[in-house]
């Protein structure tokens, strides 16, 4: 393997799917673990959006694997290579593992414009485009932890033709084996992780495919990709990941791109996923919504039956039908705190919530700084959700402990908008 | 502003959350203007009476009337700390009549407003002095509102886009007439040299939107003048904004970082905003050390020399505004 130390170790597997553990001795020294299932920490160019550092540590634990992505990273690359000292110190980011990824899950960008021999991204002055040379160049100077392998992924429009399919998966494998190439002779690389990424779009068979060429291939994990955008029914997308993690090897993890919806994510967790990127506390925060559904099923049957009534008794607001992943709407997983309901609601956004913006602030006052368009909004709204989301993964993963999936399913799911109080 | 259009509704809603330091969870000093600046600079079709400001609400169209009382009251339930009367405000760019007018109108309406305060032992009522840049004028509303027992006093209707010549004579014609023993607070300065040459001249308040403003969009504060690091040249500029700086940008960011994440984030933004704060109140508390030390005129020297390539680029205003209080700039 490309002298990556990144180990799986696993602690629990149920019903031959479902994996609980933790990624162990990552980063250059090793030092750091990552907690399975578990996300990333989504960043723009090394920075969670909206928050210095310092209001970034407010929060009490931090996914240990910070993501960057390319096409944030691109148009600075000559930056970065008079820099010379990689990306992390020219972001001045904390010491953490930085993994850096090809496509920002939370950017919709234009198709179309890739080839047999390049993919595009789009970047603050337009479309850049990347030989996997130029991407391996990238990653010389970015320097990472780890890093997935350049990939043809848009196959997730609807209509998709069987070939074009197919290409994407031929492509992603030639990409594959020419970027490990290029990596086993970059001494700057060494010690780094490289995931492969496994395609197919929506064809059981091609996804097989890609899955187990993609496994012969000397790599330390897997990205699973072109289940973005929600286009994809969500039931076959659980058929179709479950079918590709059974061909990958148990001792390697597995993370899915593009996937950051709470129900998704257990239906994902469920069928063999270990890693998410964290976009989705992001695209919760650019609505002005605060993520507000229930994970907590501490043993108290009593109340927990009672807390259960009270919300499916409470008002539902207008959301979508669970089928409906249209990513730029409001999920009923969160409070849309620009309604003028919020005018004089003096709780925290959370209940319980240890959070900054929960030990400190009320409702209203988040109200008011959307409604004036101040920019704390985003601040205090990014440091919540992100923290309701994180404290979400702990829960999946004290519920896959104690064999409770499918209790945090149901309150998860059996959420509905806070009742107006 | 926003909080004056809602508020002239109703102020219960602030009231039951304990003023604007229990909304916002502030616990320190709050200071609210008179609401009457912005009425006249932000909102169309405002016409002053003597009863008050009245104007068409942007929100919904309505007529609102801003009186003294109604000014007061709302600043009572905001519960700051520091409140401004409702003055009677004038561009200082405007010449005759109207400018008399307001000024007389000011006094009344400080009578008023310290009448409507309901928290005198709470809260601090400060006049505003007006007069526009006509020195009779204004010595006038000095020798009128001085007779009046308020905690502080502000030196209003300056900083609005006069010639820096008239501008420190008014100041310094204020500071010569106010109490010795009460705060002079100066609205809407500012720049570092006006800070600096008006603290010389005897103010020891000011306010200005100016630094966080042009952090937004990328200019950096610094004793030389300023960095906008947005511009190409600080694309590969790897030191810090002000490598003496202490402030958490400084010491944890390059100008080329914050150069290109411009281009990504609004963190950007906050990055520049910590840095132009930690600058002015840096520079405010270098002041007061310096005046404790009795070596003020020295560093007026080391702060006009750093910040201006050459003597003879020192502002003409500033080197006459120092003179007068015998600081003779080398």
């Amino acid at each position: 393997m490309a002298g990556s130390r990144m180990k799986l170790e696993l602690s629990k597997v149920v019903q031959g799917r479902c994996r609980l553990g933790q990624l162990k001795e990552m980063g250059r020294m090793g030092q750091h673990c990552l907690d399975i299932p578990g996300c990333l920490l989504y960043t723009h160019l090394g920075t969670v959006p909206h928050l210095t550092q310092d209001t970034l540590h407010t929060l009490s634990s931090l996914p240990t694997v910070t993501q960057v992505t390319l096409s944030n990273i691109a148009e600075h690359q000559d930056v970065l290579e008079e820099f010379k000292g990689g990306f992390k110190k020219f972001a001045g980011l904390h010491d953490t593992v930085l993994y850096c990824s090809l496509h920002d899950s939370a950017a919709q960008s234009p198709t179309g414009h890739t080839t047999n021999k390049t993919v595009s991204v789009w970047g603050s002055g337009g479309r850049i485009e990347l030989t996997v040379a130029k991407f391996m160049a990238l990653q010389r100077t970015v320097q990472p932890d780890w890093y997935q392998t350049m990939a043809d992924g848009e196959t997730w429009q609807t209509g998709i033709s069987r070939k074009r399919v197919r290409k994407s998966v031929d492509r992603s494998l030639a990409h594959l084996d020419e970027c490990l190439l290029v990596h086993q002779k970059s001494q700057e690389l060494d010690g780094v992780s490289v995931f492969g990424v496994v395609e197919g779009g929506d064809i059981l068979e091609e996804r097989l495919r890609s899955a187990r060429e993609t496994a012969k291939r000397p790599v330390a994990g897997f990205c699973l990709d072109g289940f973005q955008n929600g286009a994809m029914d969500q039931a076959l997308r659980s058929q179709l990941i479950t079918a590709v993690t059974k061909e990958l090897p148990e001792d390697k993890p597995r993370l899915l791109q593009g996937v950051g919806r709470p129900d998704e994510v257990l239906a994902c967790v469920e069928a063999g996923v270990d890693l998410f990127e964290g976009f989705f506390p992001f695209q919760v925060t650019e609505r002005g919504c605060a993520l507000c559904f229930l994970f907590d099923i501490t043993p108290d049957p009593e109340s927990a039956a009672a807390d259960e009534e009270q919300h499916t008794a409470g008002e539902t607001q207008l959301n979508g039908d669970l089928n409906c992943d249209d990513q730029t709407h409001m999920t009923r997983f969160e409070m849309d705190l620009k309604d003028k309901r919020y005018q004089d609601d003096f709780r925290p956004l959370v209940e319980g919530c240890g959070c900054y913006c929960c030990r400190n602030h009320q409702r209203a006052y988040v109200h008011h700084l959307l409604v004036t368009n101040e920019l704390l909004a985003g601040v205090l709204l990014m440091i919540h959700n992100t923290s309701h989301y994180n404290s979400f993964f702990r829960a999946v993963r004290e519920a896959l402990a104690n064999d409770k999936m499918d209790l945090l399913r149901r309150r998860v799911l059996g959420t509905v908008k806070e009742e107006s109080g | 502003m926003f909080f004056l259009l809602h508020y002239l509704q109703g102020p219960e809603l602030i009231e039951k959350v304990n003023g604007l330091h229990g909304f916002m969870n502030w616990r320190r000093n709050l200071l609210t203007d008179s609401g009457g600046f912005q009425m006249v600079s932000l909102v169309e079709l405002s016409e002053v009476t003597e009863e008050g400001v009245k104007f068409k609400s942007p929100y919904d169209g309505k007529e609102i009337l801003l009186s003294p009382e109604k000014s007061i009251s709302i600043q009572n339930s905001l519960g700051s700390d520091i409140m401004m009367q409702l003055d009677d405000v004038v561009s200082s760019t405007v010449k005759g009549p109207r400018v008399e007018e307001a000024m007389h109108r000011s006094i009344r309406w400080l009578d008023r407003c310290i009448a409507a305060n309901k928290h005198p032992d709470k809260q601090n009522l400060f006049a505003i002095i007006q007069g526009g840049l006509d020195a009779e004028l204004r010595k006038a509303c000095l020798d009128e509102m001085t007779k009046r027992d308020v905690p502080g006093f502000a030196i209003g209707g300056l900083s609005g886009g006069e010639e820096k010549d008239d501008f420190w004579r008014m100041v310094t014609l204020s500071t010569d007439h106010l109490p010795r023993e009460k705060p002079r607070y100066l609205m809407g300065v500012g720049y570092a040299v006006d800070l600096v040459v008006c603290v010389a001249l005897g103010c020891d308040m000011f306010d200005c939107v100016f630094p966080t403003r042009t952090a937004r969009f990328g200019s950096a504060l610094v004793p030389w003048g300023s960095l906008q690091v947005k511009q190409k040249q600080y694309a590969k500029d790897f030191q810090s904004i002000d490598p003496d700086c202490q402030c958490p940008t400084c010491k944890r960011h390059s100008r080329a970082y914050l150069h290109a994440l411009f281009k990504s984030d609004t963190a950007a933004m906050h990055h520049i905003t910590i840095h132009n704060i930690a600058y002015q109140l840096n520079l405010m508390r270098s002041m007061r050390q310096s005046i404790v030390e009795g070596r003020f005129p020295e560093f007026i020297q080391t702060f006009m020399k750093r910040m201006f390539p050459s003597p003879d680029q020192y502002p003409n205003w500033a080197v006459e505004a120092l003179a007068s209080v015998n600081v003779t700039l080398e």
